[in-house]
């Protein structure tokens, strides 16, 4: 039954968010479907670059809207709904990547600054749109490999800020971490991925010179 | 007058548009007079820009008929 009226409700795509909020908090299902419809495609690929699991990813997706039907009544409306779902399946995700690494240390909240990693080494020009040289397959798999090298307290904060577009203060709520770490953090996952994509993306003919 | 290494450490900031005017001035000065840097903060722009770009691929039908089968078993256990 919900499955047919799921769609009528994905086929409201512009349909305000806080409209369906209000409605899910009043008790209707269809309303909350259709919030899951509109942020489980951006919550299960959250899922995946922080688990960099697909099976954890999936489990992960599903607990996360279990709760957030959950606790709806929970949800204080002085944030975005969206914001708040996000939080809930950082905290689910990160559960399972310390489970699954627990014979590995996750550094997530320790200081993993070196001093070094702002340290550029390889700086050549790219075209002004070298993405458009690959095809969205090809692009989509460049861009996920890049991110996933990344450490995984870099990677959760490029994830949230530039791929999911919180806000900085949002992301450190998120992450339970300080704002002054979300931006180090921020720069270097930035330059990390700048110079990984460099081999990719950098201008045909142009030779890369040294730095710094 | 700015090093390389100050410019970097404000870099993220200057991409957001989240530095001062006095500081933001500094900033294209830099990169005005280093071209390293000016690639840097180019190709840094792009890495953001084509990641912000990336619309999420909708999710397996699978992974998707689970979920809403999760969902249904929860709001049946559970009416709000």
């Amino acid at each position: 039954m919900m499955k047919a009226a799921v769609m009528t409700v994905s086929s409201q795509a512009g349909f305000d968010e806080t409209s369906l909020v209000t409605q899910a908090r009043e008790g209707d299902n269809l309303a909350f479907a259709g919030l899951v419809k509109r942020y489980e495609a951006k919550i299960f690929r959250l899922a995946q670059h922080i688990t960099q699991n697909r099976e954890d990813a999936e489990d992960v997706l599903q607990e996360t809207f279990l709760k957030a039907y959950e606790h709806l009544d929970q949800f204080q409306g002085n944030s975005k709904f969206y914001t708040w779902v996000v939080r809930i399946a950082v905290n689910q995700a990160l559960m399972k990547l310390r489970r699954r690494k627990a014979d590995r240390s996750v550094s997530l909240d320790e200081d993993i600054d070196t001093g070094e990693d702002t340290v550029t080494r390889e700086v050549a020009a790219w075209d002004e749109d070298p993405e458009q040289r690959f095809s969205r397959e090809e692009l989509g798999e460049i861009l996920n490999s890049s991110v996933d090298s990344l450490a995984p307290a870099y990677r959760s904060v490029f994830v949230l800020r530039d791929v999911e577009d919180l806000s900085t203060e949002e992301t450190a709520e998120a992450l339970n971490i300080s704002v002054p770490a979300v931006k180090s953090r921020l720069l270097r996952a930035r330059l990390q991925l700048r110079e990984k994509l460099t081999r990719y993306f950098k201008r045909k003919g142009d030779d890369t010179f040294a730095y710094l | 007058m700015l090093t390389c290494r100050d410019f970097l450490a404000e870099l993220s900031d200057y991409l957001d548009e989240r530095t001062d005017v006095e500081l933001r001035a500094k900033l294209e000065r830099h990169i005005s007079e280093c071209p390293n840097c000016w690639v840097i903060a180019d190709t840094t722009k792009k890495t953001i820009r084509i990641y912000k770009g990336m619309e999420p691929v909708p999710i397996p039908q699978d992974v998707e008929s689970r979920l809403m089968k999760a969902l249904e078993q929860k709001m049946a256990g559970k009416p709000r």
